[in-house]
């Protein structure tokens, strides 16, 4: 075990543990295998083990545990498993087979990994997740996903963003719905043997603690309104990533991060909050009433190029509306990412890429009425390409952007000195999954006993910036192969404990908090719909804790954010009543978790000083506007401990990293 | 490109499952045609907020088309006049100014209605746990390239593999048959060799939970798969067909 | 019994009946058109199809085919009412590669067995049923050249006809649909199938009937 690490800064001296195995970094994996407790298959019948979520974590693990003999609660806020946001990743998913002889090994895709995640992950948990890359792809061929195959039979790979070999393995442009899918076939077999029992729309609420372990949660059921309780031997959370603090995300509508923050008041630590990722080539957004943002797949930039006018008169034209992308000739535009990154040009990974885009709109050269957006062209793919072979590349693609923006981008536009010029798209950097997440150790258990978190949900794996095709990768990971085996580590001592009641002390006092929070929410009575809170809340973050952050911009959006909460406490309307089923209350009650977010976010993006992978100091970067790390002082995880109330600041309790196998380097795509 | 237009939104209320529905009529005014029809029912639901009403209930997640959430029987069509596209879809350059736009929830006795234009998809989650999967329990798979499958197939299994389980296509049916659902599940592991040790197994037992479940019988008029958002296609309830009648032959 | 009890196995009872049914039509238009060529070649036929063990049994197994056909037609519609529920669409719209028949098959099939019953009046009760119950009938030609010098006849079995041939562009293809015999290349081959051959069959009959009418 490694030395329980106190920091000095802290006074809480609060220890953290993150149980990573001994050996080489290639043997920690099968050494905690081979050493860790069991409990036999006539135990597991005895225990429980409560499931929230079921997108690709909760519903592997979920299936799983069942499989393996434990008795499964599923929950779920949607009205099936099926539709848990996993199911939108377009993509593919990641694996160490080395199918197509190019060098591929489980080491190479550990080290991409983490250098892609800017030095910011837990060496050990991301080699594990690279040893059982392999292992999944077995698995969901075997479920029947259907992946795509060449025409002898072996399954194809596509390359993805920073990485040197192809491979990716996918399912058309709906790699998650199928491995979603494949999960949830899983899972309702269970369902089907009766090891699952499944609760749809139903909302986690709170977590239980009985004598310092998780025990149980208070859930409500969205469609009758009431609360109900629901005990078990041990919890495990797999609800997702916060993005939708930022209200426009290309998360689902009902993405919230309430029950991460349940757990992070009861005492779970939060880890690496500021590590949000920004997906360059989103569609821009063209209102204030814009609900959400629309991904376009990352792999447009293979062949689409990125630019803006050189001239700031074009770019005025443009915002004006007095000219289209088409209009400006091929020696006014300036393509910053190929002028800036030689080596990568517009294939820099995403951070970067969105950073720029970034770095050009401020300077005012963005290209539609809001000045937010930059072009992505095709006119040069088309040329060399024609436009049947671009089409059948991206045909859906261009589809899809054409029913939404009425915009062709496969349409010749004019010719000008008999160079065609086609329909540019637009497209802007929007917030699309959040690195940090709940502190877990090796173990993937939380700093409460007991209370376990996957996928998107926790921390580990990702370090400051994801790869594309990985987030797959470690939902069914977490959920295939490793919670089923560590949380048998836990509960081997738990053997003798009997079922539990739902009618102890602990669960009336929980069911009781919630109860009252949620009649102080309908009784504000105020003016302001949820939606308008929620939307000012999402400009306060864009616009400060953002892409590009200050401290002066930091501390004024948490400034603001206190103004906004209590805006909330006091201004907020829900109407309706609490019984039934209320679709103001539901997003009510997840609001007030997003504004406690927000600030989370806030209080990290302010202690980090330094910028790295997904959080951009604009205090720190090099002369050419390039991320600056600062390994010396921040070559940690910054972990957030609640202090029993929402309006006091969190306490930052440090986990170290220990990097044996890694060289911590300088990240460079110019060259 | 860009305009505005102003309409009549007649949309289905009803406060819960057992009260009386009925329609009600909104006057939308100057909505941008650029605006996502789901974003134009959040409009008109902060409207209502604003004036103290309870804003209209409406399945929708995603919002990209994926998840299947959505529903929405708007102007005679599941997801909207749009083909091939659910309503989070569907943007409002579709429709024109002084329409009335009529929305209703999919109506279906086995999907019965929770709120407004909310209802109740639960028997399609049955119908999936009564066999839609492969009997295969984590851990003991072989080499995933063990298996070779012709990329016909696999594209084949894909193309059925794409239902998004809407409802669109019960919603279109005049029976209120699943046949369209129910087949591409079938298809999908009927295509694969990984799914053929039990296809037989399968069929019925999803067939023969779709009946209990109080689904219509299929009389082939096409509605599903013309109104289906993913483009499920007519040929996979003959394989359901032809895979049923074998088994059951074969007993 | 999975011929009653499921949904698939009800739809293989009604293409079987179906295809039956298309077969038997497609002989009785064949065999009216000799009526036209050969007044004592018909009557033959139609001494052929009289009280003989085989014609009885070619009957019987005809009748239950229709009574199939149609009970499980009224079975069906009724499930897929009440799976329909109570409340109908304010709008609907039929998509446009729905055909309309396809969805209008009972009221399709009420028009063909109302036009089938005046049919059967005034042929079978004068031809095969007085035979089999021993009385002495005219030939076949008799009947035909009486029937249809009535003004009333040729529109109503024309209708009949329309409703017929509606019937058939659906059913036709629609049976092979639901015995599992089709696929993405088939569907648009047995849907012109279909209707060729519902053309030819419904074509031929409303001749035959406007030169039953007309030329005799």
């Amino acid at each position: 075990m490694e030395d329980i690490k106190k920091d000095k800064n802290n006074a809480a001296q609060t220890v953290l543990d993150s149980k990573i195995p001994e050996g080489p970094i290639a043997e920690k994996w099968t050494n905690y295998k081979a050493h860790q407790k069991l409990v036999n298959p006539a135990n597991k019948r005895r225990l429980d083990i409560i499931v929230v979520g079921t997108g690709l974590a909760g519903a592997s693990a979920a299936s799983t545990l069942a499989e393996m003999g434990f008795n499964v609660l599923n929950f779920c806020i949607q009205d099936s498993p099926r539709r848990a946001h996993s199911i939108a990743a377009q993509g593919g998913i990641n694996a160490a087979k080395n199918y197509q002889n190019d060098g591929d090994s489980i080491y190479r895709l550990f080290y991409d990994t983490v250098k892609g995640g800017d030095y910011r992950a837990r060496e050990a948990n991301v080699y594990r997740l690279a040893e059982v890359s392999n292992a999944i792809i077995d698995q969901c061929v075997a479920q029947g996903v259907p992946f795509a195959r060449e025409y002898g039979g072996t399954l194809a790979n596509r390359s993805f963003g920073g990485a040197q070999v192809s491979r990716t393995f996918y399912a058309k442009g709906q790699t998650g719905q199928q491995l979603l899918l494949g999960a949830y076939s899983s899972l309702n077999r269970q369902i089907q043997m009766g090891k699952v029992k499944s609760y749809n729309r139903y909302e986690m609420h709170d977590i239980v603690i009985i004598d310092g372990r998780a025990r149980g949660i208070i859930a409500r059921n969205l469609v009758t309104g009431k609360l109900e309780r629901f005990a078990a031997h041990a919890v495990v959370i797999a609800t997702g990533g916060y993005g939708n603090t930022y209200f426009l995300s290309t998360n689902a509508m009902a993405c919230n991060c309430s029950a991460a923050m349940a757990c992070y008041r009861k005492g779970a630590f939060f880890a690496n909050p500021a590590f949000v990722q920004i997906h360059p080539t989103c569609i821009p957004v063209h209102g204030d009433k814009q609900s959400k943002l629309t991904l376009m797949s990352e792999s447009l930039r293979n062949d689409g190029r990125i630019w803006v006018p050189k001239k700031l008169e074009d770019a005025k034209a443009l915002q004006e509306g007095r000219k289209k992308g088409s209009d400006i000739p091929e020696e006014d535009r300036d393509y910053y990412l190929e002028r800036r990154y030689p080596a990568f040009g517009n294939l820099v990974p995403r951070d970067v890429a969105s950073r720029a885009a970034k770095e050009r709109c401020d300077k005012g050269y963005g290209v539609n009425n809001t000045g937010l957006a930059v072009f992505l062209d095709f006119s040069e793919s088309i040329e060399r390409l024609g436009i049947d072979t671009v089409r059948q590349r991206y045909g859906n693609l261009f589809d899809m952007y054409e029913e939404i923006t009425d915009v062709n981008p496969g349409e010749l536009a004019r010719t000008i000195n008999g160079k065609d010029y086609y329909n540019p798209m637009m497209i802007y950097p929007a917030i699309h999954y959040t690195m940090g997440g709940i502190w877990v150790d090796y173990e993937l258990q939380t700093t409460v006993k007991g209370l376990f978190a996957i996928g998107e949900c926790n921390f580990s794996d990702h370090g400051a910036n994801r790869l594309g095709a990985s987030a797959l990768m470690q939902g069914l990971a977490d959920g295939y192969f490793v919670l089923p085996y560590t949380i048998q580590n836990y509960l081997s001592d738990q053997i003798t404990v009997p079922h539990f009641s739902t009618n102890t002390p602990e669960f009336d006092k929980a069911e009781k908090e919630v109860q009252a929070k949620i009649d102080h929410l309908m009784n504000i009575k105020g003016k302001r719909s949820v939606d308008s809170i929620h939307k000012e809340l999402g400009h306060i973050m864009w616009e400060y804790v953002g892409m590009g952050r200050t401290k002066e911009g930091l501390e004024k959006a948490l400034k603001l954010l206190k103004d906004l909460r209590k805006e909330f406490e006091t201004n907020l309307f829900v109407p309706g009543s609490k019984e039934g089923m209320n679709i103001e209350l539901d997003k009510a009650f997840r609001l007030n978790d997003f504004i406690t977010m927000g600030e989370l976010i806030a209080y990290d993006a302010l202690n980090r000083n330094e910028s790295c992978g997904g959080h951009f100091r604009e205090e720190y970067q090099t002369p050419e506007g390039e991320a600056k790390r600062d390994d010396e002082n921040y070559f940690y995880v910054s972990c957030w401990k609640y202090n029993g109330s929402d309006e006091v600041a969190p306490t930052l309790i440090k986990e170290p990293l220990h990097y044996e196998a890694i060289k911590v380097q300088t990240r460079n795509y110019k060259s | 490109m860009e305009s505005n237009i102003s309409f009549t939104l007649k949309v289905w209320r009803q406060a819960g499952p057992k009260e009386q529905g009925g329609f009600k009529e909104y006057p939308m005014k100057d909505i941008p045609t650029d605006t996502s029809f789901l974003e134009m029912l959040d409009i008109l639901n902060e409207q209502l907020v604003e004036k103290g009403e309870e804003p209209i209930a409406f399945d929708h997640d995603c919002r990209e088309g994926i998840c299947g959430m959505c529903s929405l029987y708007i102007n005679g069509h599941p997801h909207g006049p749009a083909t091939g596209a659910t309503t989070c879809q569907l943007y409002m350059r579709r429709f024109h100014d002084g329409e009335t736009i009529t929305v209703e929830p999919w109506r279906s006795a086995a999907f019965p209605i929770i709120k407004d234009l909310m209802v109740d998809r639960n028997a399609f989650d049955k119908i999936q746990q009564a066999g839609g999967y492969v009997s295969f329990n984590c851990g003991g798979a072989q080499d995933a390239n063990a298996i070779l499958i012709p990329k016909t197939a696999a594209d084949e299994a894909m193309d059925s593999a794409t239902c998004i389980g809407c409802g669109a296509c019960v919603a279109a049916c005049k029976n209120g048959s699943a046949m369209l659902f129910v087949s591409a599940k079938v298809s999908q592991f009927a295509l694969l060799p990984q799914g053929r040790a039990e296809a037989a197994r399968r069929v019925k037992a999803m067939v023969s939970k779709m009946d209990e479940l109080g689904f219509g019988n299929c009389t082939n008029t096409g509605a599903c798969a013309a109104e289906c958002p993913k483009n499920i296609k007519l040929s996979n309830i003959a394989r359901l067909n032809r895979e049923f009648l074998c088994a059951k032959f074969k007993d | 019994m999975w011929l009653t009890n499921s949904s698939v196995g009800r739809k293989m009872v009604m293409g079987v009946t179906g295809l039956f049914l298309v077969l038997f039509v497609t002989f009785h238009v064949l065999m009216n058109a000799v009526a036209i060529f050969s007044a004592e070649g018909y009557n033959a036929i139609c001494s052929f199809l009289g009280a003989n063990w085989y014609a009885i049994l070619g009957t019987l197994v005809l009748a239950a085919g229709f009574v199939i056909h149609i009970i499980y037609s009224f079975w069906l519609t009724l499930q897929n009412r009440r799976a329909r529920g109570n409340d109908a669409y304010q709008v609907s719209k039929r998509p446009a590669n729905v055909e309309w028949a396809s969805q209008n098959m009972l009221v399709l099939g009420i028009i063909v067995v109302c036009f089938m019953i005046v049919h059967l009046v005034q042929f079978w009760a004068k031809m095969q049923l007085p035979e089999l119950l021993g009385e002495h009938i005219e030939p076949g030609m008799y009947f035909i050249e009486t029937t249809f010098s009535q003004v009333w006849v040729l529109p109503v079995y024309l209708i009949g006809f329309i409703a017929l041939w509606f019937h058939m562009t659906h059913g036709f293809w629609s049976a092979f649909q639901s015995l599992g015999a089709n696929n993405s290349i088939w569907l648009e081959r047995l849907k012109a199938t279909s209707n060729v051959w519902a053309t030819i069959v419904c074509l031929l009959f409303a001749i035959e009937a406007i030169w039953f009418t007309f030329m005799l």
